[in-house]
């Protein structure tokens, strides 16, 4: 049922560890950031990015394209890192230069800076919406059978913010077949976990509530991914969320569901410990030239 | 006396000049600007008739979206909107929009160069009866300081309807000021106008002092210089529409020959027009301002013209500001 074959979940996987070594090396050269997020959400950025979206790296104001809102706007070391790598940018301007002084790659996005992105975001609680007007003015133009579809990329910790759940409503009320969007689930907000801070449980129920498709996956796991957008592009009088339950921090053990690396980079050392583990793989192969 | 290239309302001064509410230029301005450019969509937060978007969302159901009671949406959905080529109005109360949503719309609007049209109705004190709670009179403040926003505030609903038509058009962020009472039609379809431009409507040779007033409470500056004339103080008169960006040349040309300045406006005055007048003359023409506007207070329930009064910004007030500065 998934149009992908072992071959390239493999070469994704591939991709999605390059992501991570840049998103490390970036951060510990920029000396401020976020950690936590842009590692979690690495394998989901991937599958977007090198399979789902209608693109053109070479081209990124190609009208017909898919829309990608990043509302979460502080996991943008993620972003930055697979658009390099996708062709959209350079990776090493990128490695170098982010979070300085008069880069393209802002502390939080900003599209005057770099005009391949969508929009600007950082305030948390706008990007739904924003999606959402995108959705509408698609639908407009095209009607139901748009074959163009607007993504938002949301976090968690945002759903505190009461104009997520607007846009939320507004979405369910239009029935906007073309929105889906994309929850990162990894549990952590700044000061501590998402149940002690603001609990967000029932948050399917919540969803659906709206009027909204509801999927929820491993947000690690490839033919998920991309099988859940596969069946939201299928509903056709709702919009779709995915919950995606990920692993903060994922794929560096000493960062992996620890709070505490939401909004800070590693150290040299800590990059250092890092980008070996995510060379060798965690141990699985024993040298990184292997 | 009035200027005549300006050609102005000849019953302007007459007692029964007639009298409409600016949002209703904006309503039929909105119109001619949605026929002449199918990227002009309208949305609204619950409050579609008083805000007079009602005649756009009759004649282009399909291009109208209601948002309901979230403010916060209205501008985020608008910037999503813009985001694809289309020229959103977004239309609340002004205390709502832009003063309930104004960090959206600093971030997803003003920080993306979005060209959305932030309409904001019942500003002003003159709102009268609902109180303090839906009297904006920080707006322009809030508006005006944001990077790339444009700030208008018509002085009546003729100039309304054709700031919103150019305002279609600037390809900006722009926030349109609008009132919900009655007011006096100062201006004509002839009467010039163009975004960024101020002009002289009262032009008093040999004045010694000089008005500059934005919104209907231009009505009261005219008054109060023909008033004065008919006492042998010379004074002239500026509409000032264009709040943001200010035409500096124009104002510190208007303030060279005069003793002083007195700004008048329904706002704050902090922050608001006059502010912005006093930024451009102490840098350009320095020269003493008395400031008619709410001075550090909030409003409270009461008719326009009582608020008016109350709260200084009356004739009496505008004459007295006048002979302060003689």
């Amino acid at each position: 049922m998934f149009d992908l074959t072992q071959e390239k979940i493999k070469e994704f996987a591939t991709v999605a560890n390059e992501i991570r070594q840049t998103i490390i090396e970036a951060l510990v050269e920029a000396g401020s950031g976020h950690t936590a997020g842009p590692l979690g959400m690495a394998d989901i950025f991937t599958a977007l990015f090198f399979h789902i979206l209608k693109q053109d790296p070479k081209n990124p104001a190609w009208p017909e394209r898919d829309r990608l809102v990043l509302s979460n706007g502080h996991i943008c070391p993620v972003l930055y890192a697979t658009m390099a790598h996708a062709g959209y940018l350079s990776v090493d301007e990128y490695k170098k230069t982010l979070r300085k002084f008069g880069s393209k790659f802002q502390g939080h996005p900003h599209r005057e800076f770099l005009p391949a992105l969508e929009t600007s975001s950082g305030p948390l609680g706008s990007g739904l919406s924003q999606a959402v007007g995108m959705a509408l003015a698609d639908r407009i133009d095209n009607g139901k059978s748009s074959s163009r579809f607007i993504y938002c990329l949301m976090s968690d910790g945002e759903l505190d913010a009461g104009n997520s759940w607007e846009g939320a409503m507004l979405a369910g009320k239009e029935k906007l077949q073309n929105l889906i969007a994309i929850i990162d689930r990894n549990n952590i907000q700044i000061d501590g976990f998402t149940e002690n801070i603001m609990p967000l449980e029932p948050l399917r129920a919540k969803w659906e509530a709206w009027n909204w498709h509801v999927l929820e996956i491993d947000g690690h796991n490839f033919e998920e991914i991309v099988g859940a957008v596969n069946q939201a592009k299928a509903i056709f009088e709702k919009p779709s969320v995915i919950i995606a339950h990920t692993i903060p921090g994922k794929g560096v053990a000493e960062f992996e569901r620890k709070y505490e690396w939401h909004g800070k980079p590693p150290k040299k050392e800590e990059a250092e410990m890092a980008l070996k583990e995510l060379r060798t793989l965690g141990g699985k192969i024993k040298s990184e030239h292997e | 006396m009035l200027n005549q290239q300006a050609k102005l309302n000849p019953k302007i001064f007459d007692a029964d000049v007639e009298m409409v509410p600016i949002r209703n230029g904006y309503g039929e301005g909105l119109v001619i600007a949605a026929l002449a450019d199918r990227q002009v969509v309208a949305l609204c937060a619950d409050l579609t008739e008083s805000t007079r978007t009602e005649g756009f969302a009759k004649k282009y159901p399909e291009r109208f979206i209601e948002i309901g009671v979230a403010e916060q949406n209205l501008a985020t959905v608008g910037s999503g909107m813009a985001a694809m080529g289309k020229i959103p109005f977004i239309t609340s109360y002004a205390m709502f929009s832009p003063g309930r949503n104004w960090e959206q719309i600093r971030t997803t609007i003003c920080y993306n160069n979005r060209p959305v049209k932030i309409a904001g109705s019942h500003a002003g004190i003159s709102v009268g009866p609902d109180g303090g709670t839906h009297q904006a009179i920080e707006d322009i403040a809030i508006s005006r300081v944001i990077p790339n926003m444009v700030v208008i505030s018509p002085c009546d609903a003729i100039e309304a309807k054709k700031v919103t038509i150019e305002a279609a058009q600037n390809g900006k962020p722009t926030y349109i000021r609008l009132v919900r009472e009655k007011t006096p039609i100062m201006t004509t379809e002839e009467t010039p106008f163009e975004i960024g431009k101020s002009q002289v409507f009262w032009d008093g040779e040999g004045a010694e002092i000089g008005i500059i007033a934005t919104g209907a409470l231009l009505h009261k500056a005219l008054v109060s210089a023909k008033e004065l004339n008919e006492e042998g103080i010379k004074v002239k008169v500026m509409n000032l529409a264009t709040i943001k960006p200010l035409d500096e040349e124009g104002i510190a040309e208007f303030a060279k020959s005069v003793k002083g300045i007195v700004t008048v406006e329904e706002h704050q005055i902090r922050g608001g027009m006059g502010s912005a007048v006093a930024e451009c003359l102490a840098k350009h023409e320095p020269k003493r301002i008395e400031f008619i506007g709410v001075d550090d207070k909030f409003g409270q329930s009461g008719k326009p013209d009582e608020l008016i009064e109350h709260y200084g910004m009356g004739v009496g007030h505008i004459k007295e500001a006048v002979r302060k500065i003689l």
